[in-house]
């Protein structure tokens, strides 16, 4: 054979060279195949449950004047709500840029400085503790504009300066200082628990009513995108008839547990003792009291108004059920035996016998639902929050994942046609399906699957908190409704203090709908837990 | 390395078992590849941002960064796609073993098997040190240093062309020579 005749293509060249090409067509079959078979399943589905991945409406432009606002107490929320109006103190930008360094997955700074300009001027601030006034001042400059700072919430209030207040205080003054404010002309933004005692929410209540200024309980969960697309889940009846809804609190450090730091500069000289008790029994000064006031009775609502209220708000927010029949909770001290009166392992469920919000059964065999809260601040398994119907059950946190029920009645053909598969999700939805998330800590991570710390916006991470407050201005600038005003705040604040109130007398509260009053728990009783 | 020629030191069934072992990889690439490419939600992102060992730095700051992540997104559904195709097909094998090789080590050296490494990502099966994505790429090894493309590909049809270029038949050769395709 010469050089030519071997280099020639023949007949086997080419049968040899295209050898493998078959198997690009088989390729292409099978996979178009297992595309149809998926596409068909998830048509089928979806179909069925006619979901629609919901987006929240827009709140208005932050256009026109700055509002000036006037932040009273400045302690950890106090600074976390400044930063949601676009403001933090140097001290924390130097330590998130350390971070940044140390962790490229943490993002908090560029979050922050990303973050919308919201328009506003801090022009006055207030806290009983010197160091925390100051600091809150060098937080709240900004140009030319220096917060004046005031000892006590009284002198702010009577600044001409200060549009509308943000109110981070213990409990106990949570009430006081927004009726006050209200009469004082200030729109009011509140942090939960929306009152301590069972007066004085009938009294903010017909306040805000009378005033009709902005009011907004801190909620900020109701921003989360996912809870949109729930709402929607519910409202197609895709759960069925709900009877058992599960939340849960699980905590397993002593920040979790309301261990704060005591700052070393705190002193009768540099705490003004009498403005943090206000209308607090009095007691002589005392800083754990003041760095760590969820812990006691007097100043805070415990479990009740610091947590439970953040899960029975996300649910009311998807449901409307309102305020329960009846409440019983039972707990203890049993992790942190530190001198706390306030629980640190509760068990609370609402019971509401007429909830319905149909089903996929005979009509009138379905009616009624418990709600459960169970909490612990001595481990910090995830339990998801649960929302557990006849014919599906959803989790829900910042993604949410529906499983059908093997019993259903609704997909009981899907089931058995294998279309659906009870053990795989039926609907899943991840608003940050192409976003990136890092998350530090482990309460961290507890408070952002519940919707608590950031959510999402066309797939970007956004700060809850600066949504939660966008929109409370865009109330005062644009008149546009907030999420959680004095009906949803007079609900949450009433359902916590039923639980509250459950726990320390052992007693089943009852709360009668039409008289929107307790039905069975005494003044004197009410007195004795200084909850009047 | 010689891989004009299309007769070799291989008997039939290494030539086959070879090739069997480059269509599946190849299978296996384009699917992946193809799979990313259909779901329009798909992104690297979080499989970056669960890196773990001595690079899970790089792989942070490639996820970090939309416009990186939207590049490393492409490469990825894309690279994938070619070289599955590529090794299926027998065409361009040699690069394309190249682009696996290096796929399938970035993807072993941002989560690799050590011990004491945890990912949140669940695994199917159980692995120390070594793993699929390790493995896989050894394969591509032994397939770059056992080429068979030239024998049983489209490698073999261009290694003939070449070769027909490379003698440089003048006008009146061809002419006497006419080609047989």
């Amino acid at each position: 054979m010469n050089e030519q005749q071997n280099h020639k293509i023949n007949r086997r060249d080419v049968i040899m060279s295209l050898a493998t090409i078959p198997v690009v067509g088989a390729f292409l079959m099978s996979a178009s195949a297992k595309s149809r078979h998926d596409a068909t399943i998830k048509n089928d589905i979806l179909r069925e449950l006619n979901v629609e991945p919901s987006v929240p409406p827009a709140t208005g432009p932050m256009s026109g004047d700055p509002v000036r606002i006037g932040i009273i107490g400045y302690g950890i929320r106090g600074e976390q709500l400044l930063r949601a109006l676009g403001f933090a103190s140097p001290a924390w930008i130097e330590n998130m840029k350390q971070n940044a360094l140390e962790n490229p997955k943490d993002t908090r700074l560029k979050d922050f400085l990303e973050q919308e300009n919201l328009n506003v001027q801090i022009t006055a601030v207030s806290d009983a503790f010197d160091v925390r006034r100051e600091t809150a001042v060098a937080a709240g400059t900004r140009d030319g504009v220096t917060p004046k700072a005031y000892r006590t919430y009284q002198e702010l209030l009577e600044d001409p300066n200060v549009d509308a207040v943000v109110i981070a205080t213990p409990d106990h003054l949570h009430a006081p200082i927004s009726m006050q404010a209200l009469r004082a002309g200030k729109h009011v933004y509140v942090e939960k628990c929306m009152t301590h005692k069972i007066g004085e929410t009938y009294e903010l209540y017909d306040t805000v009513k009378s005033t009709g200024k902005v009011f907004q309980v801190g909620h900020q969960h109701r921003q989360t995108q996912s809870f949109f697309t729930a709402r929607d889940i519910i409202s197609k009846n895709v759960l069925g008839h709900i009877s058992l809804i599960q939340t849960n609190t699980n905590r397993n450090s002593d920040n979790g547990a309301w261990q704060y730091h005591i700052h070393e500069k705190a002193s009768p000289e540099t705490i003004d003792w009498k403005a943090f008790l206000g209308p607090a029994p009095e007691i002589p000064f005392n800083a754990e009291h003041f760095f760590r006031w969820r812990k006691w009775w007097p100043y805070g609502t415990g479990l009740t108004g610091d947590l439970l209220t953040h899960d029975y708000d996300r649910i009311n927010c998807l449901l409307n059920m309102g305020i329960p029949r009846y409440c019983t909770a039972s707990g203890g001290v049993y992790t942190h035996r530190d001198g706390r009166t306030v629980p640190d392992v509760l068990q609370v469920v609402m019971e509401y016998p007429d909830f319905t919000m149909g089903g996929s059964q005979d009509t009138g065999k379905e009616k009624g639902m418990s709600f459960m809260y169970s909490a612990t601040l001595g481990n910090q398994y995830n339990r998801g929050t649960l929302l557990m119907g006849h014919d599906a059950t959803m989790e829900l946190g910042n993604d949410i994942l529906v499983h059908a029920d093997p019993r259903s009645t609704r997909y009981a053909d899907m089931i058995q046609s294998e279309t659906i598969n009870p053990d795989v999700p039926m609907y899943a939805y991840s608003p940050s399906a192409k976003g990136v998330d890092a998350v530090t800590g482990a309460t961290a991570k507890y408070f952002a699957n519940k919707g608590l710390m950031y959510t999402y916006r066309d797939g970007k991470r956004v700060d809850s908190t600066f949504l939660h407050m966008r929109e409370w201005l865009s109330g005062i600038r644009n008149g546009t409704p907030v999420s959680c005003g004095i009906e949803e705040g007079f609900e949450e604040a009433i359902s916590a203090h039923m639980s509250c109130i459950a726990v320390r007398l052992g007693k089943r509260v009852e709360w009668d709908h039409t008289t929107r009053r307790l039905v069975n728990i005494s003044q004197e009783e009410l007195a004795s837990l200084g909850m009047v | 390395m010689e891989i004009n020629k299309t007769s070799s030191a291989y008997t039939n069934t290494q030539v086959w078992a070879l090739v069997l072992l480059r269509v599946f990889i190849g299978w296996h690439l384009l699917y992946e590849g193809v799979v990313k490419l259909w779901n329009a939600g798909w992104s690297a992102g979080g499989y970056l941002m669960d890196s773990q060992g001595f690079l899970s730095e790089f792989f942070y700051g490639l996820a970090a960064n939309p416009d990186t992540l939207a590049i490393v997104d492409f490469l990825n559904v894309w690279g994938l796609i070619l070289i599955g195709l590529s090794l299926i097909t027998g065409l361009y094998t040699r690069f394309a073993l190249w682009g696996g090789i290096l796929l399938l080590a970035l993807y072993y050296l941002s989560h690799p098997a050590l011990i004491g490494v945890k990912y949140a990502m669940p695994s199917e099966g159980s692995y120390l040190i070594v793993n699929k994505n390790l493995i896989e790429m050894a394969a591509m090894v032994v397939l770059y240093l056992f080429p068979t493309s030239h024998i049983v590909g489209l490698d073999r049809l261009l290694g003939r062309r070449r070769n027909q270029r490379i003698v440089a038949p003048t006008p009146s050769q061809t002419a006497e020579a006419p080609l047989s395709v």
